[in-house]
């Protein structure tokens, strides 16, 4: 497959590594880049800040060189690059006057019928997450990641057109499908300040700040980004911002191309990651120490989840337990909730249940008496000694919770212990 | 004492700026309605003098030139938030673009250090056809006489291979010489 292929500015420079994990994302998937011939900067920012036909007129002799190449397609993988491409296919292609004056400005024929796309839309849309999962030789267990899209890659919605401007998707269902864990957190598009980092670095450090803190709140354990400028200031500039707010960051960002490739069985060197100024490396080289201690929980949570699931059939199988309490209700409540969770969870489930069956006799004793003992007239009895002593309510309350044989055993006991005493006291 | 600022109706020149500006940018102050959501959600807010709402409330009042002096539409960094929260549909981060070009073009500028790395980027697309990025951050800290900031970058930017001594250049760098003048000639001629 044929892609037009527009590399920016910044892929032979400070996104060195950008560029060349793209290449090697393309070569996995049998694409084949077609670097646009003679291509020139897009003027990024710096030429919407001056002119605005200036602006359009810069990424259109891309976009004919491209035409003319006939390659309808082409991929920015820069979210500046993406952007200002964009704009400037959105007003060739809806504004007839702009589009003449345009191609004035050019001096190129120009036709208007090209798409630039992001990598988020390549690899989400164009390769599909299936043909990603199948890739997959060295998935990424372990990972916890903050996926991270700023601005350019979703807005103006207009403009892009792809994924949602606020709580945009497409970067987290790729880094699932590497095997990641992908973090639900509050700043996914909030902007990094772009070129105020070096223009104005006390805003910038600011923004980057927020960013890092947001997603290390959140439990991520790295950052991941579609922009070599968002690369640029969380990376490169990560230590200032740290400094700045006197505390340490030490986050390591990646590009979703480089943890593609590296998922995909390429070596970290190949893509770049000993580049980084924060230290990426050893966070990849732990995720399989990160990937077992995992799975062990999954095992354990799985075995809990298994355990409790027998309980509730039991319970449910027991005829008194139709009569069950509030307390009692509460209690399965409960029990239901446990499987959800891991063992720390679990045994904070377990003190919860046997807090409520102890409110249950005191509540209820007759019932609860009744699921011991058969006869009644013992059962009589037990509750009335249940009810009456804190450390025996207590007692069976635990019983009753982790062995329910034990408790049957208990409760005879106790009430044979009562019945004696009473006989003792009436003669 | 608080400043107070008289309010007059738009002169002749302030109608035409107004017009101007929101022609260029496409959109009308007159929807705004002044809810704030566009501040409320703007990253830079906590750093400008004026905050996009009310940089819209000065246009609406007629105040132009205050708000082409807000040093607000120099940190703006066009992360597009506003515009599209906005409930009633007005371009904000296209206003401010706007605003800060009709600045430039009126050579009123409140944040030298932004135009001045405009201005160094554009130059060296203009005569490279790309942007050389080491020459870029050299030229802005010269030019803004700051020759030793991000000092600390530049080696480890070397040695990592993320920048390189020389520019990349184009081969029809006359092309893009000619994209800048034709720009040039155009706003001669609409002025």
């Amino acid at each position: 497959m044929k892609l037009g292929y527009y590399p920016g500015c910044s892929a032979d420079g400070s996104g060195v590594e950008y560029g060349l994990s793209t290449r090697r994302s393309a070569e996995i998937f049998g694409v084949d880049l077609v670097e646009l011939e003679d291509w020139s900067c897009c003027g990024a920012t710096s030429a919407h800040n001056t002119d605005k036909m200036l602006s359009l007129a810069l990424p259109a002799r891309n976009l004919a060189i491209a035409e003319q190449a006939g390659l309808n397609t082409i991929l920015a993988p820069c979210a500046a690059c993406y952007n200002r491409h964009r704009t400037s296919e959105h007003a060739i292609q809806h504004q007839a006057e702009m589009k003449e004056s345009i191609a004035h400005i050019i001096d190129m024929p120009l036709q208007g019928n090209t798409t630039t796309i992001s990598v988020l839309e390549w690899l989400d849309g164009d390769i599909g997450i299936e043909k990603i999962k199948a890739g997959v030789t060295n998935p990424l267990k372990g990972m916890k990641a903050a996926c991270y899209y700023g601005c350019l890659l979703v807005r103006p919605a207009e403009h892009t057109g792809y994924d949602d401007p606020e709580d945009p998707h497409s970067m987290d269902r790729v880094v699932e499908a590497l095997g990641a864990r992908a973090v639900d957190w509050s700043h996914k598009t909030e902007c990094c300040g772009a070129a105020i980092a070096t223009s104005r670095p006390e805003i910038g450090a600011t923004m980057i700040y927020e960013i890092i803190r947001a997603a290390r709140d959140a439990g991520a354990e790295c950052l991941i980004t579609a922009c070599p400028l968002c690369m640029l200031n969380l990376d490169m500039r990560q230590a200032a911002a740290a400094q700045r707010f006197k505390t340490s960051l030490a986050m390591p960002v990646y590009y979703v191309t480089e943890l593609l490739a590296i998922a995909c069985g390429t070596s970290t060197s190949e893509v770049g990651i000993h580049r980084h100024f924060v230290e990426a490396r050893h966070y990849l080289q732990s995720l399989p120490e990160k990937a077992a201690l995992l799975e062990e929980e999954e095992k354990k949570q799985a075995a809990a989840r298994k355990a409790t699931r027998a309980r509730t059939t039991e319970s449910e199988e027991n005829p008194t337990a139709e009569k069950a309490s509030p307390a009692e209700a509460a209690v399965k409540e409960s029990s239901g909730q446990a499987a959800k969770s891991g063992d720390q969870v679990d045994s904070e489930a377990v003190q919860k249940k046997i807090d409520a069956m102890v409110k249950g006799w005191q509540k209820n004793p007759d019932k609860l008496a009744a699921r011991l003992i058969g006869d009644e007239e013992r059962a009589r009895v037990l509750a009335e000694v249940v009810a009456a002593d804190e450390k025996k309510a207590l007692k069976m309350a635990e019983l009753m919770i982790t062995d329910m044989d034990k408790a049957v055993k208990a409760a005879q006991a106790f009430v044979t212990g009562e019945l004696k005493k009473r006989e003792k006291g009436e003669a | 004492m608080q400043q107070c600022t008289v309010l007059r109706p738009a002169g002749q020149v302030e109608r035409e700026t107004l017009m101007r500006v929101q022609e260029e940018a496409a959109t009308s102050i007159n929807l705004c309605y002044q809810c704030g959501k566009c501040s409320a959600g703007c990253p830079v807010a906590f750093a400008m003098d004026y905050t996009p709402r009310q940089v819209i409330r000065l246009l609406q009042l007629n105040l132009v030139e205050e708000a082409l002096g807000a040093e607000s539409i120099w940190i703006c960094a066009t992360c597009e938030t506003c515009s599209t929260r906005c409930p009633r549909g007005v371009d904000i981060t296209a206003l401010m673009d706007t605003l800060r070009r009709e600045a430039l073009r009126q050579g009123r500028i409140t944040d030298r250090k932004v135009a001045a790395f405009n201005q160094a980027f554009l130059e060296g697309v203009r005569k490279y056809g790309r942007l050389y990025e080491a020459g870029l951050l050299l030229e802005h800290n010269l030019k803004t006489g700051q020759p030793f900031k991000d000092a600390q970058l530049g080696l480890p930017m070397l040695r990592r291979g993320k920048a390189s001594m020389f520019p990349e250049k184009i081969r029809n760098r006359d092309q893009i010489k000619k994209i800048f003048d034709r720009v040039r000639e155009m706003r001669g001629e609409s002025k």
